[in-house]
């Protein structure tokens, strides 16, 4: 029997192939990898492209993924899919959008600081002055 | 019977509410089969990664990566995990006195803290607080999505590869069954080595491309995936702690109901005699 390598795709949201194959083929950032089992241990990124499976039965399973990450143990493969569209530009923009609700919600803790102070300063007069009101009352 | 009717408006708005709070605990324990299976599926990328990560910090490369060695702490990062909406008893409140703990904790030590806050009650309560705000990232929905959760980490990331901050931890609550649900505090950098006796593979590895880049790509992904499964966790105790607050709520309703009742009855019953006790007095005056 032809040797054998274990195969596991997984993504952050689920589990999306594990098995037993032949022989792997990822889209590395580096060019396109086969994997035969016994390969040495290996790791790489991996760009938006086909992960191909071949089964032991000699069936060719085709996954895509979006990216992601790759570990190679001699007896084990795995494949981290990522779910989303990864490019540089992107995560900064994700962050910068981030970082801004953030001093929003800083500076408008300030407006509302503000609004608290005026509201206690507020209910202060209100109380004096109906005390003042008491006190006339009672003269008369 | 002005007062029994009056007590008869007040039944059929607690019933009314009833209603309601029931409605919600079913949605709720529904939601949170769903949440839990998500939470499952989550795991097995998250155990991967962290089996990888902890081989690299075994390992030896030429280029060790910032996010794997120690420094002197002057400022922690904390992310904090909360959920969107109310009405989930004491889980928020639980969360944040975590969180408070952790401060004064680095406080005492002398070191800043920076936040990054995830979820919108979170928001509302650590903004009334000086700590400082990094990030923030709201209305992730039911359905938690690992890339709406890539801006808000970046930011933290970056301030650790720049220096900003020397340490980051992260505070959800954690499932721990339907009934109760407890916050955790979880260091995600510098990344904890996993235990020796966990590790059988080899961790000597061909890096391709370079070590730097491959490590930026692993480690991002790894604390990505981190806050995701706190997110995925914290909903499923959102859930389920919401079923637990409106199945109570459904009973006090329930109780309440019951008491009017039984004072409805009496009342009705009061005048009723009264009445008869008039008709009789005034057949034995004629």
């Amino acid at each position: 029997m032809a040797s054998t390598i274990n195969v596991d795709i997984v993504s952050a949201e689920g589990a999306i192939h594990s098995g037993v194959a032949v022989m792997v083929f990822v889209p590395a950032t580096q060019g396109e990898l086969g994997i035969a089992p016994r390969h040495a241990p290996l790791l790489t990124l991996l760009k938006a492209g086909e992960v191909r499976v071949q089964t032991v039965e000699g069936e060719e399973l085709s996954f895509y993924v979006g990216g992601g990450a790759l570990e190679i143990q001699p007896q084990r493969v795995t494949v981290l899919a990522d779910t989303a569209i990864r490019a540089h530009d992107l995560d900064e923009a994700h962050a910068m959008a981030a970082k801004q609700r953030a001093e929003e919600l800083m500076s408008n803790a300030a407006d509302e600081m503000g609004l608290a102070e005026a509201h206690a300063e507020l209910l202060r007069a209100v109380t004096q002055l109906k005390m003042l009101d008491k006190f006339r009352k009672m003269r008369k | 019977m002005a007062g029994a009717k009056e007590i008869r408006t007040k039944i059929a708005s607690i019933k009314n509410t009833q209603k309601i709070t029931k409605a919600m605990e079913m949605v709720a324990a529904s939601k949170m089969r769903r949440a839990q299976e998500r939470r499952r599926a989550a795991m097995p990328y998250a155990q991967k990664i962290r089996n990888v990560i902890g081989h690299l910090r075994l390992a030896n490369p030429d280029y060790r990566h910032p996010y794997l060695t120690e420094r002197v702490a002057k400022t922690a990062g904390i992310i904090v995990v909360s959920t969107d909406r109310g009405l989930c008893g004491g889980l928020n409140v639980n969360i944040f006195k975590q969180v408070l703990v952790e401060i004064r904790q680095y406080e005492e030590a002398g070191i800043a803290v920076e936040l990054c806050l995830i979820g919108s009650k979170a928001q509302q309560f650590f903004r009334r607080l000086k700590y400082p705000i990094a990030s923030t990232v709201t209305h992730l929905g039911d359905k938690p999505h690992a890339h709406a959760l890539i801006g808000a980490v970046k930011v933290m990331l970056d301030g650790y590869t720049e220096g900003r901050i020397d340490r980051l931890s992260i505070v959800h609550a954690e499932f721990v069954n339907t009934m109760s649900q407890k916050p955790v505090a979880i260091q995600l950098l510098p990344a904890e080595p996993v235990k020796s006796s966990e590790l059988q593979d080899m961790w000597d590895y061909i890096y391709e491309p370079s070590a730097a880049e491959l490590l930026e790509g692993f480690m991002a992904r790894y604390i990505e995936s981190q806050v995701y499964l706190g997110a995925v966790e914290n909903l499923a105790c959102e859930m389920a702690a919401r079923m637990v607050a409106m199945k109570s709520a459904t009973d006090n309703a329930g109780k309440l109901i019951d008491e009017l009742q039984l004072i409805y009855n009496k009342a009705r019953q009061a005048a009723i005699t009264k009445e008869i006790s008039e008709i009789v007095g005034g057949a034995a005056a004629v």
